[in-house]
């Protein structure tokens, strides 16, 4: 009884004293959570490590962003720091993490966090906490058209339908006997390319003479291409990711096919384009279609451009180390000119709410998208870009040609 | 054209009588479209076994070094496909750095031979008399190791592979196949061959082969068992090698890349007998052809079934021919 009591005696104190802490805390916490007069912090997931590591470089493009522009004197006084976790593109790890950063960093709103499936894992949590999940780094079109169920997310990419739209569009006016074969993913990211390029097309669509799909867990794409170049198409559409992407180039120059071939942007990047080429040789590239909504950076024609300028010289002096010619880095500068911009336009007296509604009142003439192309959101449009411009690939470059074509229109 | 147009008349049209005579009466023009339409689906045919092959060597090669470890001790190694993909990525560094194709192939395989052996001698030698199960867990353990480094060391970023094959296409008739296919079924098949020849002409083949049959009574021949189980390894490891040298080319280098493959290896060896090199092969060459085939023509399996048509393959033999095509029945006397 007298241990029990003596417990008893040493326990309540302690715990009267940690409700009491607890209360002063939450009394005395900042009533916006990571915000105080001289720092804004965000948070962040990228993928530094595991399969989809490649686009790790994007958070460092955004972190050379956000020094410069803290060298600058911040957002209205205020410096942002960005909390950038690695979450290996795994949904499982990204939950965790965000978790964490929501409920022991206090993180202000989570920012350009990147996968479709990343993304997901986390939507319904950050729209009950209320917390912004803005500008992501995924072009997945239910960002865009699930606004009212989850009004806290917004996402950054050109949506793979528009993308798909404007291709189709321009196969309706540009090659209306287009025989179309179509090679995607077997996964939201393919279906958005077939159900674009049907919207896209119009009263063209039955130009579509074939689809073939594949999984993400094939070895490779050769069965898939020999049935579409069967369909006697002469136009096609590779809706892959990159590796995928690669092995349907290679395989159209194997198999001596020489359709009009359009790719997915996320697979148009040039170190890709040139894997390709390498292991097939010209054929297996030339004249590709593809498009471009942030600046290529390996592009001679943007070169002068005060956005090419402004990102040569932020990388010389906040990315050391980090390769220019990376196209990836140069898309995380844009979205992080657009969080600045919507953080400028929260003013200084900055909620979480405030942020959104900002965010979804922009128009900008981002410096960091291909020139034509203007970034625009309102509260019933929640795709930030739907505008492209469609580049060609000629000899190891990508060529733009026509005018900047918008999915709105 | 005609044959194709009319096939993509709507029904309705059709329907309402707006049919024309022209139709009814196929002229010369569309008999000529049906048989060149015809030839179109022999040439799909014949281009899908074609590719189905150039595929299934693919899994052949990688299901032979499965089997040489499964020979030599009993036991599946999960990682072999990670240790090809490693051991390619040393080939790989060594090709940007300059050093001559060939070259570049003989020193990695001396290097993969080498590190397997070592492998053998600090991993597994330690544990070789444990249950299988415990063998298994750490070549699934090696699995994760060797993906994870090889992340770590060269990056995720998907590289292009030099092949050692001509890139440009070869015609015959109407089917068209790259030399590099040709050249991974050759390989495939030349390795078949000195496996072979190596087990069955060589006193070194056949006192490895008795050191995994029969432990106690090569020990007695004086048969240094540990070092024949490392031999096995070793030569695993080359032929794992020379697997991921044939494959990067063609479905280009990444850590990832021999995840999708090794699972049809798996497939690919115990339809054929996990114990039989020769097995491997034709199981490889069938598990291509197979899927390409049930992927064109069977409308419900389409392209999307593959990986479960390979598990049920796996389950299907285990159920009704636990030995394969080729593997010999294990009989246990009791």
């Amino acid at each position: 009884m007298f241990k029990n009591r003596l417990l008893f005696k040493v326990l309540v104190p302690i715990a009267a004293l940690g409700i009491l802490a607890g209360s002063a805390g939450r009394v005395n916490a900042d009533p916006v959570p990571g915000v105080t007069p001289t720092e804004i912090l965000l948070g962040g997931t990228h993928p530094y490590s595991g399969p989809a590591s490649a686009y790790g470089v994007i958070g460092k493009g955004i972190l050379a962003y956000f020094a410069y522009v803290n060298d600058k004197g911040g957002v209205n006084g205020r410096k942002i720091t960005y909390k950038d976790q690695d979450d290996a593109y795994n949904p499982a790890q990204t939950v965790q993490l965000v978790k964490a950063m929501a409920e022991q960093d206090h993180v202000f709103a989570f920012f350009n966090t990147l996968g479709t499936a990343c993304n997901l894992s986390v939507r319904q949590y950050l729209n009950d906490q209320k917390i912004p999940q803005l500008f992501i780094s995924t072009g997945a079109t239910t960002w865009g058209t699930d606004g009212a169920k989850y009004p806290y997310t917004l996402g950054f990419n050109l949506d793979y339908q528009a993308e798909a739209i404007i291709f189709g569009k321009y196969i309706a006016t540009h090659e209306p006997n287009a025989k179309i074969a179509i090679l995607y993913q077997n996964d939201d990211f393919g279906q958005d390319y077939v159900a674009g390029l049907t919207k896209g097309l119009g009263a063209k669509a039955s130009a579509i003479v074939k689809q073939a799909s594949y999984e993400v867990t094939d070895p490779d794409v050769r069965s898939q291409m020999t049935t579409l170049q069967s369909s006697g198409a002469d136009t096609l559409l590779i809706a892959a990711t990159p590796k995928f992407a690669v092995q349907a180039m290679v395989a159209r120059s194997q198999l001596s096919w020489k359709p009009t071939t359009y790719l997915s942007n996320v697979s148009s990047s040039p170190t890709m384009l040139g894997a390709a080429t390498k292991a097939g040789g010209d054929a297996a590239t030339a004249g590709i279609i593809s498009d471009a909504y942030a600046m290529d950076p390996t592009n001679a024609s943007l070169a002068s451009t005060p956005g090419m300028k402004l990102y040569r010289e932020i990388l010389a002096k906040y990315g050391p180390g980090l390769d220019p010619s990376n196209s990836f880095i140069l898309y995380g500068m844009a979205a992080a000119y657009t969080m600045v911009d919507a953080l400028q336009k929260a003013g200084k007296d900055l909620t979480r709410d405030k942020l959104m509604d900002a965010s979804l009142h922009l128009s900008e003439k981002n410096p960091f998208l291909w020139p034509g192309v203007e970034l625009q959101t309102s509260p019933s449009d929640r795709f930030p870009v739907r505008a492209e411009q469609l580049i060609r690939w000629n000899n190891g470059l990508w060529d733009p040609f026509g005018p900047v074509i918008d999915a709105r229109k | 054209m005609c044959f194709l147009q009319r096939s993509e008349a709507s029904p309705r049209r059709e329907a309402a009588g707006n049919r024309g005579a022209k139709d009814l009466r196929p002229s010369s023009g569309c008999a000529q479209a049906f048989f060149e339409r015809e030839e179109l689906h022999i040439q799909e045919l014949a281009q899908q076994v074609v590719s189905g092959l150039a595929t299934g060597s693919i899994f052949a090669s990688l299901a032979l070094a499965l089997v040489l470890i499964y020979r030599s001790m009993d036991v599946i190694n999960f990682a072999q496909g990670e240790l090809a993909m490693f051991t390619t990525f040393i080939a790989w560094q060594f090709t940007e750095q300059g050093m001559p194709l060939w070259a570049a192939f003989a020193a990695t395989m001396a290097i993969s031979f080498a590190g397997a052996v070592a492998l053998e001698r600090i991993v597994i030698r330690p544990i070789e008399r444990a249950p299988q199960l415990t063998i298994v867990i750490v070549t699934l353990g090696l699995l994760i190791i060797f993906n994870g480094l090889a992340g770590w060391i060269w990056g995720y970023e998907l590289k292009s592979f030099p092949s050692p094959f001509p890139t440009a296409p070869i015609h015959a008739g109407n089917v068209t196949f790259s030399s590099q296919d040709l050249g991974v079924i050759g390989v495939t098949l030349a390795a078949l061959l000195l496996i072979y020849l190596f087990f069955s002409r060589t006193k070194l083949g056949l006192a490895m082969r008795a050191a995994a049959l029969y432990p106690a009574e090569s020990r007695v021949l004086g048969i240094p068992q540990g070092w024949m189980l490392a031999l096995g390894w070793g030569l695993a490891a080359v032929m794992g090698t020379l697997s991921g040298l044939m494959v990067a080319p063609i479905v280009f280098l990444d850590p990832n890349m021999m995840q999708s493959i090794v699972v049809y290896a798996f497939a690919a060896a115990v339809l054929g007998g996990i114990d039989s090199p020769v097995g491997a092969v034709v199981g490889g060459l069938v598990l291509g052809v197979t899927l390409n085939l049930l992927g064109t023509y069977v409308d419900f399996i389409g392209t999307d079934l593959r990986l479960p048509v390979a598990f049920a393959i796996i389950v299907g033999v285990l159920v009704v021919r636990p030995s394969g095509m080729f593997g010999h029945r294990r009989l246990t006397r009791v």
